[in-house]
């Protein structure tokens, strides 16, 4: 296992730097700057700025230094919020993100896993037709349409939830009911499709087959014997689903007004605070393929076929 | 399903007697037996006939600015049939050119993801050897980046004032992301029909290679790419409406569905039809397409039910 983690390392420490000189060059062949947009300043303010953030520098200095301060966890000063760096904003949004994404995919892993394996069991019943044809609608129902959409209906017109606005570090249950329902939909709808798909496969190995024949009670070959095996595909969609319910949060927080760290990205990405923008990527691309390492790590445990690859 | 392939019933005078049945015939029947893919279908068609024709026929063109009616709901006065938006400008107009730059998004970046893919997939399928692995260990290299944030930092810096080239660079963003899919689909089923006798009839007839993989090969993997492309477009089209809500993606005067949504979103509490008219025709968009790309595999492929 040891053996296995070192290898995907060598692929992703790699990979994870390739992205980081990607995103470093992007930024700086932009043609505006980040301070272009207020009123023209003075040539010698603008000298001095330049300065403080070493963007007089040569492009390549700059990455280098870029790395070393990232080696030591440093993300840079802001360049819009002037008195922060982009590491104070990234942890104190980081909580409200956190929550926001663990409970949206752990709630699409107990109710997607939970209609698939219903919906496999029942196979073309009403149930199983029922639970497909849900998958498929919730596919269609990205947060960026129900996110708002939502946030009308049940926050506005029915009153029924609270959907603005919640303080930093502080949590109150009904303010993230919306959100994280939103952001779960299509997770759930996948999830699902994939558990019923996997679990049909594992119904009908043989397996299953001699577990039934020696007598064993239904439930648990079941639980025992398909689950396990049924489980694998969805262990392996946890990467895909941390991504997308990454990209979520960007919409979900600024929708909902949430202090974490997808809402400051959005107005990052609009008044092109480049640092700001960098230091999330940065910081979600490790986490992602962190993610899909673990994953690969985490099938090889639950599956010894895969070891061997 | 059964598949019991019936006798056919007389057929018609004029074909010719031994016309065989393509896979593309069966699968057209097997289509045709599906009522969700075939309303799909109808509404993929209708959807792409009011982007097309739509901006132009309906009564109010798209940039036309009523000064007096600004933000107003929908209303049979002056055929503002979904109201008016903050600036005054007809939502009905609006959300067709919306749906057409939506729906040009979508196929023009599945497109460029389609050339690349399929192209990169029948070479290193159809090689093998060395340059098999070391084409997809390129792409499995590829496929632990998420891309869409190298996109969005590449919107972020690339802004460009004109709207049509920034419309392209979004069609080469997202279409360049997209293509990694579709070339492993596409090599593993070259690697399956590479040993084919067809394959082999052509190569002892003296084809060249490249003359095999683009003839021969590529035509035969065309049912799992058509799937995949169906139901690429609408995860570009959301992918597009991201980019929008970030203020990355389409330009004023451009609007796409995405962009329509999110500026809905804005005034949904004075003007809640500008948020609930857009977000309807996405999703009426985005379910035709996946049904419609859904029915086609069960189609193309009746042994995966």
């Amino acid at each position: 296992m040891l053996a296995q983690i070192a290898r995907r390392l060598i692929i992703a420490v790699p990979t994870l730097l390739a992205i980081i000189a990607a995103a470093f060059f992007l930024m700086h062949s932009a043609e505006g700057g980040p301070f272009d947009r207020e009123r023209q300043l003075q040539p010698e303010i603008e000298q001095r700025l330049k300065a403080e953030y070493n963007l007089d520098l040569p492009v390549h200095e700059q990455l280098i230094l870029y790395l070393g301060r990232l080696a030591v966890g440093d993300l840079g000063p802001s360049m819009t919020y002037k008195d922060k760096d982009v590491l104070d904003i990234v942890v104190e949004g980081f909580p409200t993100s956190l929550i926001l994404g663990v409970s949206s995919i752990a709630l699409a892993i107990v109710i997607g896993g939970g209609l698939g394996v219903a919906a496999a069991l029942r196979q073309n019943k009403p149930q199983d037709y029922i639970v497909m044809a849900i998958a498929l609608i919730g596919v269609c129902l990205p947060p960026l349409v129900m996110g708002p959409v939502f946030k009308l209906v049940f926050g506005e017109q029915l009153d029924l939830l609270p959907s603005i606005g919640l303080a930093r570090d502080q949590f109150s249950v009904p303010h993230l009911v919306l959100p994280v329902l939103t952001l779960a939909l299509p997770q759930i709808a996948i999830v699902s499709r994939l558990m019923r798909a996997s679990m049909l496969e594992a119904m009908r190995s043989n397996a299953i087959r001699t577990a039934r024949a020696k007598g064993m009670p239904e439930a648990s070959v079941i639980w025992r014997h398909a689950l396990p095996v049924a489980a694998l595909p969805v262990v392996s969609y946890l990467g895909p689903a941390l991504a997308g319910v990454v990209t979520g949060s960007f919409v979900i927080e600024t929708v909902f007004q949430l202090p974490g760290i997808g809402r400051q990205f959005v107005i990052g990405a609009l008044s092109r605070d480049y640092t700001l923008v960098m230091g999330v990527v940065i910081l979600y691309s490790a986490l992602i393929i962190f993610m899909n390492m673990m994953v690969d790590v985490l099938y090889g445990v639950f599956d010894p076929r895969a070891r061997a690859a | 399903m059964t598949d019991v392939i019936l006798p056919e019933a007389a057929p018609p005078a004029s074909a010719s007697p031994l016309k065989g049945r393509s896979l593309w015939d069966d699968a057209w029947r097997r289509l045709k037996r599906n009522p969700a893919a075939m309303i799909s279908l109808y509404t993929v068609g209708v959807l792409v006939i009011l982007a097309i024709l739509g901006p132009m026929l309906w009564v109010h063109p798209v940039d036309k600015i009523f000064r007096d009616e600004v933000g107003i709901g929908p209303t049979l006065a002056n055929v503002h049939w979904l109201g008016t938006d903050m600036e005054g400008r007809d939502m009905v107009a609006r959300l067709l050119f919306g749906l057409r730059i939506s729906l040009l998004v979508g196929i023009a970046a599945t497109s460029v993801a389609l050339t690349i893919g399929v192209v990169w997939g029948a070479v290193a399928g159809f090689i093998g050897g060395a340059v098999d692995v070391v084409m997809m260990r390129i792409v499995d290299v590829l496929y632990a980046i998420p891309f869409i944030f190298l996109v969005i930092v590449l919107m972020t810096v690339v802004r460009t004032e004109d709207p049509v080239s920034n419309l392209l660079l979004i069609f080469m963003a997202i279409g360049a992301v997209e293509w990694l899919t579709m070339a492993r689909i596409v090599r593993g089923q070259t690697i399956a029909l590479r040993r084919r006798e067809f394959v082999e009839a052509a190569r002892a007839s003296g084809a060249r290679p490249l003359e095999i993989v683009f003839r021969h090969i590529v035509p035969n993997v065309l049912g799992p790419v058509v799937v995949f492309a169906t139901l690429n477009v609408p995860v570009i089209i959301l992918a597009e409406s991201f980019l929008s809500f970030l203020g990355l993606g389409v330009q004023e005067p451009l609007t796409s569905l995405g962009r329509l949504i999110s500026q809905g979103a804005e005034n949904m509490l004075d003007a809640p039809w500008l948020l609930i008219a857009p977000a309807i025709l996405m999703l009426i968009t985005l379910l035709a397409l996946n049904f419609l790309g859904d029915g086609l595999r069960d189609a193309l492929d009746p042994k995966e039910r």
